[in-house]
């Protein structure tokens, strides 16, 4: 009655080529997690030289913002955090069984306003550093 | 169309508490990135208005909040995607005891700094590290 079908790793990253918008969301959002959660342990232990005192702590923040890589970097931590902000509501919806028809247009929607946005904040993210 | 995609075991409670963290994580790291980056600049952080923010009850409980939430969807996270990628065994049993050192070590650090700004609790704790 029933059929095996071994469709291997999930992950097999091997057939990208023939990967549906659904599955490039999915890969995108674990790709924004990784970078988010590598970020959380890199964000704390800046703050952390508050423990060293106030002047440590201030000195550093604007050291590191008077570099232009480190504003870069921001805008780039902006486009996945808003990404997989985004996506993520996208993926609540799905869960809840809402505009499963929808999906695919859905993640087209989180890229494109995830673009709008980030580009909308680069002045903001850059001014004063060039 | 019964096959399932999701990296999680249906109706567990790591996958609930995985959503349950997703839904507040949504809102608030859209605030955080809100209130650090257009409200007030990155560059013109100091620790004095770090310490303003960590004396309010309401803002310190938020940002604690905001640490455990992130810190458990962000290590459940990766280590669904890599149980997802074919992680058994020995090697599962290392990587979910050093997610949890790891996530443990993250959140005290983050407490710890929390508590150095702010004037809600005073333990001495830049006497301790400063």
């Amino acid at each position: 009655m029933s059929q095996s079908y071994n469709r291997g790793l999930v992950e097999d990253f091997g057939r990208w080529r023939e990967f549906s918008a659904g599955m490039w969301a999915w890969i995108f959002h674990k790709f924004t997690g990784w970078v988010l959660i590598g970020y959380l342990f890199t964000h704390i232990a800046v703050l952390s030289t508050a423990l060293q005192g106030d002047a440590a702590y201030t000195n550093t923040i604007v050291a590191l913002e008077s570099l232009a890589v480190v504003r870069l970097l921001e805008v780039g931590l902006l486009a996945v955090a808003v990404f997989h902000i985004l996506n993520g509501l996208r993926l609540l919806l799905v869960d809840l069984g809402v505009g499963l028809d929808s999906q695919d247009k859905s993640f087209y929607a989180s890229l494109v306003l995830t673009g709008a946005i980030v580009v909308a904040s680069v002045p903001t993210f850059i001014s004063g550093v060039f | 169309m019964a096959e399932r995609y999701s990296s999680f075991n249906p109706g567990g409670t790591l996958w609930l508490l995985q959503r349950i963290t997703a839904a507040f994580l949504v809102v608030v790291l859209a605030f955080h990135f809100f209130l650090l980056h257009f409200v007030h600049h990155a560059d013109e952080v100091t620790f004095g208005m770090s310490q303003a923010r960590m004396s309010s009850i309401a803002y310190f409980s938020l940002m604690i909040t905001f640490l455990v939430t992130a810190t458990f969807h962000g290590s459940n996270g990766i280590y669904n995607a890599l149980v997802n990628q074919g992680l058994s065994g020995t090697k599962k049993t290392v990587v979910k005891w050093t997610l949890v050192v790891a996530s443990v070590v993250l959140v005290v650090n983050g407490v710890l700094t929390a508590i150095a700004w702010s004037d809600l609790i005073n333990i001495g704790v830049q006497g301790i590290f400063g």
